[in-house]
């Protein structure tokens, strides 16, 4: 399916277009109004996030970064009174509540692995989609066609599914809740994404550049590395951001594959309480960080967007 | 013991150099195209036969026994095809499969009839679509189950953002609806929230399709007289219909899987009232621990969506060749 960029001559009319423009703007404010909730509920304090009516307007408060990157634990009047000046912001913001900071909470830790998991994973899954569709777009492979909707068939499956060998497999081999194990199975999830994202891309880097190179004396891989790597740059770097994003929002896997030293981030920021129930101004600031970096990239991907999201069936 | 087997290696290398012509040795040297073919794609099939095609079959083996992994040392008993018709007669499952029908159907309605909408509306190409189209695009790329996680919070009868917006429009009180834990309205409660999601996803395959149509079919429409309305129902939805069907295609899929945004915006509840096939599967598999029964059940779900999107692929291929 190719599509073709040339666009209709047969112009809308002025006022067509204001209309459209309206409705697209209030439809794109409507959908932003839960997105700008998350921010506004990490930046207020516990008592706002929760007053009737929802507050708009509030005072900023750093309590739900404070209470997310730390555990507290409720002291007397008395001890707390024993305690000197406090020193940072954070110590000021829980002695008032009556509270001392305990330690640091788990939520670093969890961003760690899901940092590590989702690059590495990406790393993994980019530099085997890469080759692999390098060999399917160049060379003849016995059952290619086969072998590339089986690698796609593989997207199918219900993640859950899936998990019931592996949480068995990975018993069996030490692999559960490491982070190893995570990258392995991201890895084989994203590759089928990767294969034909970058077969697309790969299928349109013109033939003549390579057997120019080779016809020079350069060898297959020396073509391969010199050539149609720098001329798919762009390509792999889409993938990559694919593989990425898919990786770093990954759910079901994660909270039954992993429960502690291999925890990514999603799981774990559904399990920010505070005292009597979910600290709301904390879950907030929590999906906040979390979701920034995916908002870079949405923007950075904003071309190749369509393309990834239909495994390369679209291509613009 | 290593070192007489590293010198066999290395004479019978030598060996076969010497006995290489010259023009041969450099390429393999530089390795054949055959070769570099299967280097390449050799590692993926590797990692896919591991974690893909082993597990499979794995589970499929299982789906025979009533094992349970929670007690791996009791003896594991061949039951034949016991689970596969014990799924198929219970009602919980036709249940769940309901659950998960109404949830598929309705989502793809909606996302496809609004994402449609809004292709339309972005292909007037007023000032400044561009950036309000990556806007709209932002939902489908956060995570489903951080941002359902939240969504939990924008549903609370009291405080929540949404009933107190929904009150305010309506002129109810925002107390007086429960979105998640009300009977009627818990199936709704994820529908919305996926087609918050997903609608931009529809958009922006139906946008493709819209700007595939080529302007002289227009053109030629306009000099035979076809009034917008005609134009729209003969050229646009037609020529467009292709990639319509695609979205529907990719978004049946996923939504048929579905399983993050659900389990914790509603986590199947009241009752199972929203317990889709995913989190059934779940259940069955990790609480329940009925090894063997869940994998019949997960191999039930794979052959469904597998038939299902091949019979639909046929469709569409039929009506991109019209």
């Amino acid at each position: 399916m190719s599509t073709n960029s040339a666009h209709s001559i047969v112009e809308p009319s002025a006022n067509a277009k204001r209309i459209a423009g309206v409705l697209v703007v209030a439809y794109a404010i409507i959908t932003m109004i839960p997105l700008f909730w998350i921010f506004a509920t990490g930046t207020k304090s516990p008592p706002d996030s929760i007053s009737y009516p929802p507050k708009i307007l509030y005072e900023p408060s750093a309590e739900g970064y404070c209470n997310l990157f730390t555990t507290r634990t409720r002291q007397t009047q008395e001890y707390i009174e024993s305690l000197g000046e406090p020193e940072t912001l954070c110590e000021d913001i829980t002695l008032r509540r009556n509270m001392v900071i305990a330690g640091p909470s788990n939520y670093v830790p969890r961003f760690i692995n899901s940092l590590i998991i989702a690059f590495g994973s990406t790393f993994c899954a980019v530099f085997l989609g890469t080759i692999t569709a390098y060999a399917f777009s160049r060379f003849k492979v016995p059952f290619a066609n086969d072998l590339l909707f089986f690698i796609l068939s593989t997207r199918m499956m219900p993640p859950i599914a899936v998990a019931i060998p592996i949480y068995l497999m990975y018993r069996e081999l030490g692999l559960s809740d490491t982070k190893l194990g995570m990258i392995l199975l991201y890895t084989a999830v994203n590759v089928s994404l990767s294969v034909w994202l970058l077969k697309g891309f790969i299928d349109e880097i013109p033939r003549e550049y390579e057997e120019a190179a080779l016809i020079d004396g350069y060898t297959r891989l020396q073509a391969f590395w010199k050539v149609v790597l720098p001329q798919a740059s762009t390509g792999i770097a889409a993938t990559a951001i694919f593989c990425l994003i898919f990786a770093w929002n990954e759910y079901a896997f994660a909270v039954l594959l992993t429960s502690g030293t291999a925890q990514t981030a999603p799981p774990f920021i559904p399990t920010i309480i505070g005292e009597g129930g979910m600290d709301w101004p904390a879950v907030g600031a929590g999906t906040t960080i979390f979701l920034v970096p995916i908002l870079v990239f949405t923007v950075l991907l904003r071309k190749h967007l369509l393309r990834g999201i239909t495994f390369g069936a679209v291509r613009k | 013991m290593t070192n007489s087997v590293d010198n066999i290696l290395d004479r019978s290398a030598d060996r076969a150099a010497r006995a290489t012509p010259d023009g041969v040795a450099r390429r393999i040297r530089g390795l054949s195209d055959r070769a570099v073919a299967w280097l390449f794609v050799s590692p993926t099939i590797i990692l896919l036969l591991a974690i893909n095609i082993f597990p499979l079959i794995w589970t499929i083996q299982l789906s025979f026994t009533n094992y349970r992994a929670n007690r791996p040392n009791a003896e594991i008993k061949d039951v034949g095809l016991r689970n596969y018709e014990r799924i198929l007669t219970d009602e919980d499952i036709w249940l769940s499969m309901q659950t998960t029908a109404h949830f598929v159907i309705w989502t793809i309605v909606l996302q496809t009839v609004i994402g449609f909408a809004l292709a339309y509306l972005v292909d007037r190409k007023f000032r400044g679509h561009a950036f309000w189209t990556t806007v709209i695009l932002i939902p489908m790329m956060l995570s489903p189950a951080v941002v359902g996680n939240f969504w939990r919070f924008l549903y609370q009868p009291q405080i929540g953002l949404f009933n107190y917006i929904i009150g305010y429009v309506t002129g109810t009180d925002p107390s007086s609806f429960q979105m998640l834990g009300d009977v009627d309205l818990a199936p709704w409660s994820i529908v919305i929230v996926d087609t918050w999601m997903w609608t931009p996803y529809v958009m922006l395959i139906c946008l493709a399709g819209l700007r595939s149509i080529p302007d002289y079919i227009y053109e030629a429409a306009e000099v035979d007289r076809a009034g917008p309305f005609r134009r729209f129902w003969s050229i646009t939805l037609p020529m467009a219909l292709p990639f319509i069907m695609l979205a529907v295609l990719f978004r049946g899929i996923e939504n048929f899987k579905m399983f993050d945004m659900v389990i914790l915006l509603t986590g199947g509840g009241p009752g199972s009232l929203t317990e889709v096939a995913s989190i059934t599967l779940k259940r069955e598999a990790f609480e329940a621990w009925r090894t063997g029964y869940s994998s019949a059940f997960a191999i039930i779900l794979f052959v469904a969506v597998f038939g299902l999107a091949n019979i639909y692929v046929k469709a569409l291929n039929r009506v991109k060749e019209r």
